[in-house]
């Protein structure tokens, strides 16, 4: 199977781990991905307002390359599958918006929300299957308690993103299985680090993260697991609990035993 | 029109919010993680706007509290999604010549050698024009 992949800026500089594992693990589980030619940054936040074309055609320009090779999209970083998935929805639903965007990108087909957008996570539920990463997994996480944190990003709006249950989201702890570590349910899993508050107000994003920290720590977490840079970022800062935060990608090339071939 | 009217509109138009949707049960101000931060409470954003009061809200320190985390709005019983009420306030003040809530050299001081480029982009899309 082929998807057309978008990396995003971080993934190519502060993140390339994130990447790199994630792209051993595709070629160990027998998919490829194909990343988008000359893409542009997503902008990190979805342009909410809705007069905001500009903004949102970074999105557009990648979800009309996957539709034009017929290919679903896939993200990995929290943001860009945030942006890009928002604003597909926008072109399949919002005639003001796909009527602007589309005056500006001239295609020689207007883009109406064709494009399928997968994060990495769901192309593992859904395409994979998560039994199949089971039979496939050579280095089982035996033994290993680890906290899923969402964060806000993979999961809000639910009507919008449909990735799963906002409010109790079970793929990262059937991820956690899968890999055969064991899940630690802990409320704090679905909060907000801070996000970008943590360029200026740097106490408040860490009180933030000391309190999803010292949550999943409280119900036994050994470590916590996110898809998102920013997340990781701001949950590095806090040092509330000795709890370390690793990509989901980073565990998972481990289980498949192609970590060691990531440099 | 008045210039608090026609502000109140352009609110209403650029975050596609119907503030009268609103039955004020302010389940929006107990789920956002900012609230302590904030003078003018998420759930009164909506109060501000239906009444024309856009001076108080563009001063408002809330404007640059909110995480856009969407808390709010997947919780929102009506839908009003005040989360987007709270970006358009924040839109007309960086749409406003000379207005910024990050001046570029604030910046250099800000960074540490970890800071993500996730992080840059971001802030400039929510504090800068």
């Amino acid at each position: 199977m082929k998807y057309t992949y978008y990396p995003g800026c971080t993934l190519k500089t502060k993140a390339t781990d994130l990447d790199a594992y994630a792209r051993a693990s595709a070629k160990a589980l027998g998919f490829e991905l194909e990343e988008v030619e000359n893409w542009q940054c997503c902008g990190g936040v979805y342009p909410l307002g809705t007069d905001e074309i500009a903004s949102k055609l970074s999105s557009v320009r990648a979800l009309n390359e996957a539709k034009e090779k017929g290919q679903d999209l896939v993200t990995l970083c929290s943001a860009c599958h945030h942006v890009i998935k928002r604003v597909n929805n926008d072109m399949k639903n919002n005639a003001d918006i796909r009527t602007r965007a589309n005056n500006y990108m001239q295609l020689e087909e207007a883009y109406a929300g064709e494009t399928n957008v997968l994060h990495f996570l769901e192309v593992l539920r859904d395409k994979v299957g998560f039994d199949t990463l089971k039979e496939k997994v050579v280095n089982p996480l035996t033994g290993k308690k680890i906290g899923a944190y969402y964060g806000c990003l993979l999961l809000r709006p639910g009507k919008v993103l449909g990735f799963d249950n906002p409010e109790n989201p079970t793929i990262i702890e059937d991820f956690i299985r899968a890999i055969g570590a064991e899940p630690v349910i802990y409320p704090y899993r679905n909060e907000c680090c801070g996000g970008y508050i943590s360029l200026r107000e740097k106490e408040m994003a860490k009180n933030m993260c000391d309190k999803i920290k010292e949550s999943a720590a409280g119900f036994g977490a050994e470590m916590l697991i996110t898809a998102c840079p920013l997340c990781m970022y701001n949950l590095n800062k806090s040092d509330e609990a000795a709890l370390p935060v690793y990509y989901f990608t980073e565990l998972l090339a481990e289980a498949l035993g192609v970590k060691e071939e990531v440099v | 029109m008045s210039h608090a009217n026609n502000q109140a509109e352009k609110i209403k138009a650029i975050s596609g919010v119907n503030p009268l949707k609103c039955m004020k049960c302010g389940k929006c101000s107990a789920t956002c993680p900012a609230f302590n931060e904030m003078d003018i409470k998420p759930h009164q954003f909506v109060s501000y706007v239906q009444n024309g009061d856009i001076e108080a809200l563009a001063n408002s320190k809330s404007l640059w509290k909110c995480l856009s985390c969407f808390a709010c709005v997947e919780r929102c019983p009506r839908d009003v999604q005040p989360g987007r009420l709270i970006d358009a306030a924040r839109q007309i003040v960086v749409r406003t010549k000379g207005q910024t809530g990050l001046a570029p050299e604030e910046i250099p001081e800000l960074l540490d050698s970890e800071v993500p480029q996730q992080l840059l982009v971001s802030a400039f899309r929510r504090y800068r024009r």
